[in-house]
């Protein structure tokens, strides 16, 4: 086989394993979205977290609009303090309301956020002063059938 | 007593081996700026090593993903679940499969190659003639071959895995109805780039090392006859299986303990 033919094979080869890792990054993995990190961060604090992970995804109105960058126990609120990683697109005013929501019955929980009314908006290091902890199955259950025995 | 002496007779070969092997690999490394002044060498092997294992890890890629998907989906479906099946195929590939099928179908149709290649020219005194000729043997025969594999395997390993993304997509969407929207975007949502995909990357660059290494090695260290050679043909991929998949789980739970 000549040079050249061997040469032209490994180009191909070389640059169809690369084009592979290229559509594996952006078309298997999260790279896309993770952007750099040119997001601002607020902070929020929520008496149960539920199943929320570090990197789930922060919506409002549905859209993704940033992650969650960490989560960790705050022992002076007794509370859970979960920083959240905006998008610099987006803006929100103060008074917005996050709240830890769950996509369909069993599927992974993020964080919704429900714009307020005021001027002013978040920006970074802010609190989010209005939070919604997650739903606990458990104690739904129970609630309803402590209900049910206290009607009847 | 004779067995006592056997086993100590066992363990002494295994260090002697353990040494060879490690000398020979500092040998190989130390020929890499030699190599540098003739890349055309390099380019040949990542040819043999390369190229020609392209077919066979596009066509298991693609089986192995499409089996993913058939058998992904029937569990799927009990649970109503089944907009999951990307994730499913996207991590599985992307963590483990990949990496691990590729390097075993590497040692068994590269690595048994190249340990019978430098095998046979050890058995027909090709290496000493080179050095008779005052031509490096790590520079010319072994260097090449080490650094072709290492650079070839995670090429390979990423075409194995885009391939199998593909064929899940192809049976989970195109003929069992799996939302084709539901795939892909649920796949990005769950596979990190990080985490999943670069811990691919830097699996399979150990494993083409490591089967590599074995490869060249048990070639350049077999008994230069023809049973040697054909022996030697044999440890190097039973070897090189065993080493990559218990590698895998060493990888695997140091990876898993640094998230």
């Amino acid at each position: 086989m000549s040079t050249r033919a061997v040469e032209t094979a490994v180009g191909a080869f070389v640059a169809a394993g690369l084009a592979a890792l290229f559509l594996l990054a952006l078309k298997v993995s999260n790279l896309a979205e993770i952007g750099g990190g040119d997001g601002y961060r607020v902070e929020g604090w929520f008496e149960n977290i539920g199943g929320l992970q570090v990197r789930a995804p922060v919506k409002a109105s549905g859209v993704r609009v940033g992650r969650v960058a960490a989560i960790e126990y705050d022992d002076s609120h007794y509370q859970a303090r979960v920083v959240l990683e905006i998008d610099r697109r987006y803006r929100f005013p103060v008074d917005t309301a996050a709240s830890i929501l769950t996509a369909g019955l069993l599927g992974e929980q993020y964080v919704g956020l429900e714009p307020g009314a005021e001027e002013t908006y978040l920006e970074d290091g802010d609190r989010l002063a209005i939070t919604e902890s997650a739903m606990v199955l458990e104690r739904l259950i129970s609630q309803f059938l402590y209900s049910k025995a206290a009607g009847d | 007593m004779n067995a006592l002496a056997r086993l100590g007779r066992a363990v002494l070969d295994a260090l002697a081996r353990l040494g060879r092997a490690t000398r020979f690999l500092a040998d190989t490394v130390l020929a890499l700026p030699a190599l540098a002044r003739k890349p055309g060498l390099l380019v040949r092997q990542l040819y043999a090593v390369g190229v020609l294992t392209v077919l066979i890890v596009l066509i298991s890629g693609l089986f192995v993903g499409m089996v993913l998907g058939l058998q992904g989906y029937n569990i799927l479906v009990r649970f109503n679940s089944e907009s999951s099946l990307g994730v499913m195929v996207g991590l599985s590939l992307v963590r483990e499969l990949g990496p691990v099928v590729t390097a075993l179908l590497f040692a068994g149709r590269a690595g048994s190659a190249l340990t019978a290649e430098i095998g046979l020219m050890k058995a027909t005194e090709q290496l000493s003639a080179l050095e008779m000729m005052a031509v490096d043997p790590y520079r010319e025969v072994m260097t090449p071959r080490l650094l072709a594999g290492f650079l070839a395997m995670p090429l390979l390993a990423a075409l194995f895995s885009a391939v199998g993304v593909l064929g899940g997509h192809l049976v989970g969407v195109e003929l069992l109805g799996v939302d084709a929207g539901a795939y892909w975007a649920q796949m990005r949502n769950a596979v990190d780039f990080y985490d999943d995909l670069l811990s691919g990357v830097v699996k399979s660059l150990v494993f083409g090392f490591v089967a590599t290494w074995i490869a060249v090695f048990e070639g350049y260290d077999a008994v230069p006859t023809a049973e040697g050679v054909g022996r030697a043909t044999t440890r190097s991929v039973v070897n090189a299986s065993l080493a990559v998949l218990g590698l895998n789980f060493v990888l695997t739970a140091i990876m898993l303990n640094g998230e």
